[in-house]
Parts: structure tokens; C-alpha cells; sequence
């Protein structure tokens, strides 16, 4: 198999029974106590400057994302056009980290953003079933990277994955990731579609052993997509990889995360599960399309000290 | 990236809170025979002045509730006093979040706890009693199942409107009247609930609540009157309470001290078994019989656990009882701070390895940071006698039988804990633990439904349950 993994993990990847045996050697994941874990940490009170200063985060951590078959490449410029400049309004807001859409669209969204600082992702691996063969796969991503895109969202095959087929799995990961060459590779584990999570760890480690730059919940095409308990186990699992490694691996729920309040219980995970590290746009990203637009509103309420109806706030 | 919590205080306006509380003795609030102050841990200041009973007014809440069970409540049937004990549990449910605020102020817990765990379950444990007061001759207890008479109950100051309501429910709902006195430290929220229970319409005399210290707690034990005694509390006590009562004919229950064993094997779901850990250890900083204090863990996993244990008790945030955010609150008083500063030092003195967690504490208030004893080993004062505060004794194990042997190599017999992924494993582990109730991948989980009480030093009977209700009733 091939092998990118730092030396602790490299034995891992030998071949496809190694993986196996260490990925169902990786300790078991009670369903009970997560979710009480997740349970707990939501009741965390996040007032005054501690919201104000999540709100700005969460703003930053934000993947802007259309991913609508009617999208055209006015939308997409639109969409460019908030992310840079979330509230006009209020200048101090920060842009968000980048938008996310189909790699045809790329294009636009390059020339739009073009010394932003806002970064391109694009799904692909015929996103959202990835129910292609790799070479469609590959030629995907290479149609994104070549547009320009700075950041690569695949899918895992989780019909391999779900049947046991987990160096088909990692190989298609690795596959990718060559692809990407300098783009930012996240894999979408789809959540909603394996088995439990058991399942989740084992996906999540099996993407961080194939290269994945961050690990991403779901596509937003299924229900359930990210919940707490779900993002807890993922990121158990980036700071499992830093103490094994040293290095450090991001995580992006998606799908589902709509209020300011959903965004903040997150980043309240992020800081007490995995640390204060991951608290960046660099190793923690939010999947969204209304969540911005909602965080502004609670944005202007901490300034205002009332709430602004959304009609106040520009919207893509 | 640093993020700070701003401080979420909920607000002490809540409580409610009286300059002066009274004993409640047939259903009046009468003036106490002396007073005392109620103190709050968090900040040493005083709360409130607390009239406090003499040993005639125990006669006379003894004489008023004997009166109440021949007059009103004992022949009252079952379903007319299911109606009292529902208004009463709703009342509680209605004013959680002043019980709650108040619990925090005298206790020192913080008010995620009293919000989230002892208020609610309180009211949880009125409503299930409630519901069997009409329906006692079917709890398998005999056909017609009698009740006994006065009840003398003494509560601890752990959990002081829980523990109230732990006694408070059955008693009641088997058809008996009751004298309560309140923990000397924590007496407001059990007087609330005589406000409560007034409130409610609750005849005179069946619920009477004597704040007082120590010497009025063994009055209400040793009264000829009473007919059954439930205490909960030291062993110490309870032995006293078991020497007083002997050859008296009365019932007893005792539910006293603990040195409970958290069993964590190899093939346990890790991350969720450091979770249990610290929720064994250090809820209600610690201050729980039940408490998970001697963790037992498979020494093949030994330096995993304790180097995910102890960044995930530094996360712990320990402060002001009374911001949502504080996990850790204050020790209810100066002696029982004396006491676990005094235990920690033996730990040091008999070679164990401290380790505290780094958090900062308030200048001001009784508190103790979370401390983790490892290299303990059976012999040690730190790995034997019950500690009552957020310290941790870490030992380790090989095999199942050598965790079971560990486990059980205590007086106490309280509760403990098992980890695995692997059933017949715990179900094993669970039938060798000398102990009264055991959990397998939980901890410090209560419910009403389920009998809550000791083996050995950690005395005898049950609370909640079908198993709570023969402690109140002659078959």
C-alpha cells in the first residue's frame, strides 16, 4: 500500500489486513457516554465578550457553500462577494475562511477572490455519492485544481467502506490526495451513512491515515449530517493523531449547523475536546450556508443591543 | 486560539433568600429555641440566621406528627395522599430554579449541578412516590402493607433537598409522618420544602423540619415516639445510631460512607471511561458517598489512561458556584476542607504521587483543586478511608480477579463502577463486587426507580424502588 504516514502509524498501512486489524484495534467508542459528554458541554454558558469573540471565529471558520445544481456563476460571484466583506456594515467583521462549490464554478469564484485571502474549495470525486470510477474521480479533482482551487472536498466510496473495503477506501483517498498536489485535501466521511460511532472513528482514522488534511462530517445531502456527539468522536480523533504524530489535522462539520448558537456549541467542543489549538480557521472549519447570516444578527445584537431583523443583512 | 469564558453568574436573586428561617413543627414556622448562621462556602459569608430546634421542640414535632398519623394522614387513603405529594413535587418542579440558586448559595455545588441533577431529581423521586401511595398493595409487600409511624430522618449536607426528598417521598407516600433534621450546614432548601409542603396544603404535623446540630438529630433518633429511624451520613454516626436503637424494636436505615472502586479494563471505550472517571470523582467535588475514589485500572493501559485522565481533568473549570460554566464548586465547609487537606498530606506522607490540576482557584472561598493520588496502593489511608473531596486514588490491576480482589478489600460497600466493551464481562464483574450498586460504563446515575443503598460499613436498606418502599412499610 502506499505509504505517506508518519513513522509511529506506518506499520498501519502495511497492507490491507494491517489496516483492518488497526482500525478495529483502535478502542471502542460508547454511544452513552459521548453523547452525554456532548450533552454537557452544550449547557456551557458563552456570554458577553466570550460570544462576541465566538461569533468572529465562527464568521472565520466558515466554507461559504452553494452546492445547488441551479447555481450559476453569478450566484457564485455574489457569494464571493460576502465572504470577503461578511457585513458591510461592520467592517471589523472578518471574512470567512473560503467558499465551497462545484468544480466548474471555480473559475469564477478564482477571479473573484483573487487577493482575498479567502480561499476556493471544490467538491468533487462525484460529489455527493461518489458513485464514479476513480479515473472520473481523479479528472474531477484535476478539473478543480487546474481552475484553481486551493482546497479539495472528496467524498469516501461508503459502499467500499461499509462492505469492508477499506484499502479500496484508502487507496482512493491517497489517489486523491496526489491529485490535490498543493490544494488542501478534506475527506467527507458522510456521517449520516455509516454504521455508528465506531464507525466514525474508523472512517475518521482511516482518512487521516491516507492523508487527509481535515476531516469533514457530511455532504449536507444527508440527514443526519453533523451533530455533536459525531463531531466530538472526529475531533477525538485529530488529537489522538497529534499525540501519535506531532501533527496537527483539522475537522469540518457540515450540514445542519444553522444559528449561532449551534456554531458556538461547536466551538465549545473544539476548545474543550481537542483544545484551544484547533480553535483557528487553519484546523477547524464550519460547512454553512445560512449559518453567516444568522451570526451576523447575533453579531449586531452584541454591539446593538437589539436584535436586527434579517432584512438588515445582506444575504448571497 | 485563546478563548476565555466571560462569567455566566446566575443571579443570587433567584434564591429568594430570608434573613431568618425557622424549624417548621405542625405546620407552623415557629421561633427556634437558639440560632445559627448559614454559611456560603463560596465566599465564607453569611447567608442567613437559622432558628434552631431544642429538644422539647423535638417532642413536640414528634407529638404532632404522632398526632397527624392517627388523625389525618395514616387514615387518609392512598389516593387522597398521592394528590398532596403531586402538588408537592409539582411545586418543586415550578420553583427549580430558586431551590437550585438556594442549594448552590448554602451548598457550595455548582449550578449546573443543582440545576441539572439535584433539583430534578428530587421532584423526579416526589413524583414516582406519589404514584405508588395508592398503589402499595402491589408492590409484592404483602396484601396489605401498614405503615409504621413517625419517622425520624437526619440528612447529610451533600445533597440537602435531594437527600430530603429521598426520605421525604416514601415516607410520606407509604402513609407516615415524619421529623427531618437537616445537616447543620446546608438547612435552607429543606426548609423551603416545609414552605412547600405548607404551600401544598399538606395536613399539620406530617412534615416537620428541625434545623439543628448534631445533638438534635440524635434527640430525633433516640425519641420513644419515633418508630422508624433513616439516617444518612458517617459510619461513625450511623454505628452510634445502630448502637442507640438497639433492643428499641425500631426500623432503621442506614446509608453511610463509601470507598467506591471504578473498575476500568483494557478493551474499555477510553475516551467515555475517562469521562466516568471524572464524573465518579469529581461531581459535587467529590462530596458523595458513592463517590468513584478508588479508580482500578488494567495496567496495560495504565499510562494512556492517566495521561488522558489528567489533560481532561485540567479542563475541569473549578470557581464560582454559581457561574454555569464552573465544573468543580466549593467544599460545603472549613472542617471538611481541613479534613481532605489532612488526607492529601497522608497520601504525600505514605509515598503516593500527587498530582493537581493546574487550574486557578478563587482567592477568596473553601476550595480544593482536583488531585489525583498515583502509585497508591492498598495499604495507604488514601486508598482506605473516604476522603469526601475531589481526590482521586489511582491503583493498578493485571487480571479481572485481582481488580475484584482490590475492589472488594474495603469495609465499605456502597457502589462501584465497571468499564468494558465486553457484557459478560461486566455481568461477571458486577456478581464479585461487594457492593450495593453497580454501574458498568456509567457513573453517579440516579433514578427514583432504581434501590440505592450499601453492603457493610455502608450500612443497610434501600432507597427509591419497590426496595425503598419495604423500608417504610410492615408487611
Amino acid at each position: 500500500m502506499t505509504t505517506t504516514v508518519p513513522a509511529p502509524l506506518a506499520d498501519a498501512v502495511r497492507d490491507e489486513s494491517a489496516l483492518r486489524r488497526f482500525l478495529f484495534g483502535l478502542p471502542g467508542v460508547d454511544q452513552v457516554g459521548l453523547e452525554r459528554r456532548s450533552a454537557v458541554l452544550a449547557t456551557r454558558s458563552i456570554k458577553k465578550d466570550a460570544k462576541l469573540q465566538a461569533i468572529d471565529m465562527a464568521v472565520s471558520m466558515i466554507d461559504l457553500t452553494t452546492l445547488e445544481g441551479s447555481d450559476t456563476p453569478g450566484k457564485v460571484r455574489a457569494l464571493c462577494v460576502q465572504a470577503m466583506r461578511p457585513d458591510p456594515d461592520q467592517p471589523d467583521v472578518p471574512p470567512v475562511a473560503a467558499i465551497c462549490i462545484y468544480p466548474d464554478l471555480v473559475e469564477a469564484a478564482v477571479e473573484r477572490l483573487r487577493g482575498s485571502g479567502v480561499k476556493v474549495a471544490a467538491v468533487a470525486t462525484a460529489f455527493p455519492s461518489g458513485r464514479a470510477s476513480l479515473p472520473v474521480k481523479l479528472a474531477d479533482v484535476a478539473v478543480a485544481v487546474d481552475a484553481g482551487a486551493d482546497e479539495i472536498d472528496m467524498v469516501i466510496d461508503r459502499g467500499a467502506f461499509l462492505s469492508g473495503r477499506y484499502g479500496q477506501v484508502y487507496e482512493e483517498i491517497v489517489a486523491v490526495k496526489e491529485a490535490c498536489g498543493r490544494a488542501h485535501l478534506k475527506v467527507i466521511l458522510e456521517t449520516g451513512e455509516l454504521a455508528g460511532y465506531d464507525d466514525v472513528r474508523r472512517a475518521s482514522w482511516l482518512a487521516l491515515l491516507a492523508g487527509a488534511d481535515v476531516i469533514k462530517t457530511s455532504t449536507g445531502k444527508i440527514s443526519p449530517a453533523a451533530t455533536l456527539p459525531v463531531v466530538q468522536v472526529m475531533l477525538l480523533a485529530v488529537r489522538d493523531w497529534h499525540r501519535a504524530t506531532g501533527e496537527y489535522r483539522g475537522v469540518k462539520p457540515a450540514g445542519g449547523i444553522r444559528t449561532a448558537k449551534d456554531a458556538i456549541r461547536h466551538l465549545v467542543a473544539v476548545n474543550e475536546v481537542a483544545g484551544p489549538e484547533w480553535l483557528t480557521p487553519d484546523l477547524f472549519r464550519f460547512g454553512a450556508s445560512s449559518l453567516l447570516t444568522d451570526l451576523l444578527r447575533q453579531r449586531r445584537t452584541q454591539t446593538e443591543g437589539h436584535y436586527s431583523s434579517t432584512r438588515y443583512i445582506g444575504s448571497a | 486560539m485563546t478563548w476565555t469564558y466571560a462569567p455566566a453568574p446566575e443571579s443570587a436573586a433567584l434564591a429568594n433568600l430570608q434573613p431568618a428561617y425557622r424549624p417548621f413543627i405542625d405546620g407552623e414556622f415557629v421561633d427556634g429555641n437558639g440560632s445559627m448562621k448559614t454559611v456560603n462556602p463560596a465566599t465564607e459569608e453569611v447567608l442567613a440566621e437559622v432558628g434552631t430546634a431544642s429538644a422539647d421542640d423535638v417532642d413536640r414535632a414528634v407529638a404532632a406528627a404522632r398526632r397527624a398519623y392517627e388523625t389525618t394522614w395514616g387514615p387518609m387513603p392512598g389516593a387522597e395522599r398521592a394528590k398532596y405529594l403531586f402538588r408537592i413535587a409539582r411545586i418543586v418542579a415550578e420553583r427549580a430554579r430558586e431551590l437550585a440558586v438556594l442549594e448552590t448559595l448554602d451548598n457550595g455545588k455548582p449550578i449546573r449541578e443543582s440545576r441539572d441533577v439535584d433539583v430534578p431529581t428530587a421532584a423526579a423521586h416526589l413524583f414516582h412516590h406519589a404514584g405508588w401511595a395508592d398503589k402499595l398493595e402491589y408492590a409484592g409487600l404483602g396484601p396489605s402493607p401498614k405503615p409504621l409511624g413517625v419517622v425520624g430522618a437526619v440528612i447529610p449536607w451533600n445533597f440537602p433537598l435531594l437527600m430530603a426528598a429521598w426520605k421525604v417521598a416514601p415516607a410520606l407516600a407509604t402513609g407516615n409522618t415524619i421529623v427531618l433534621k437537616p445537616a447543620e450546614t446546608t438547612p435552607l432548601t429543606a426548609l423551603v420544602l416545609a414552605e412547600i409542603a405548607a404551600e401544598a396544603g399538606l395536613p399539620a404535623g406530617v412534615l416537620n423540619v428541625l434545623p439543628g446540630a448534631g445533638d438534635i438529630g440524635a434527640a430525633v433518633v433516640a425519641h420513644p415516639g419515633v418508630a422508624k429511624v433513616a439516617f444518612t451520613g458517617s459510619t461513625d454516626v450511623g454505628k452510634q445510631i445502630q448502637r442507640t436503637l438497639a433492643g428499641t424494636g425500631k426500623r432503621l436505615t442506614l446509608e453511610l460512607g463509601g470507598k467506591a472502586a471504578n473498575i476500568v479494563y483494557d478493551d474499555a471505550a477510553l475516551d467515555q471511561a475517562v469521562e466516568g472517571v471524572v464524573e465518579g470523582i469529581f461531581f459535587n467535588q467529590g462530596h458523595v458517598c458513592c463517590a468513584g475514589s478508588r479508580l482500578l485500572v488494567q495496567e496495560s493501559i495504565a499510562d494512556e489512561l492517566m495521561e488522558l485522565l489528567r489533560s481532561r481533568i485540567t479542563t475541569l473549570r473549578v470557581g464560582d458556584p454559581l457561574d454555569k460554566n464552573t465544573d468543580v464548586g466549593a467544599i460545603n465547609s472549613r472542617a471538611q476542607l481541613d479534613k481532605i487537606v489532612d488526607l492529601a498530606a497522608a497520601g504525600d506522607a505514605e509515598g503516593a504521587r500527587r498530582w493537581t490540576s493546574p487550574c486557578p482557584l478563587p482567592e477568596r472561598g473553601l476550595f480544593f483543586p482536583p488531585t489525583v493520588f498515583s502509585e497508591v496502593e492498598q495499604t495507604m489511608r488514601v486508598a482506605r478511608e473516604e476522603i469526601f473531596g475531589p481526590v482521586l486514588s489511582v491503583l493498578t490491576f493485571r487480571t479481572p480477579a485481582e481488580a475484584v480482589a482490590k475492589a472488594n478489600n474495603t469495609p465499605y460497600g456502597l457502589s462501584a463502577g465497571v468499564w468494558t466493551d465486553k457484557g459478560a464481562k461486566a455481568m461477571w464483574t458486577g456478581r464479585q463486587l461487594r457492593a450495593g450498586v453497580v454501574w458498568t460504563n456509567t457513573f453517579n446515575r440516579f433514578d427514583p426507580t432504581s434501590p440505592f443503598g450499601g453492603m457493610g460499613e455502608s450500612g443497610f436498606g434501600r432507597e427509591g424502588g419497590r426496595a425503598g418502599l419495604a423500608a417504610y412499610l410492615d408487611g
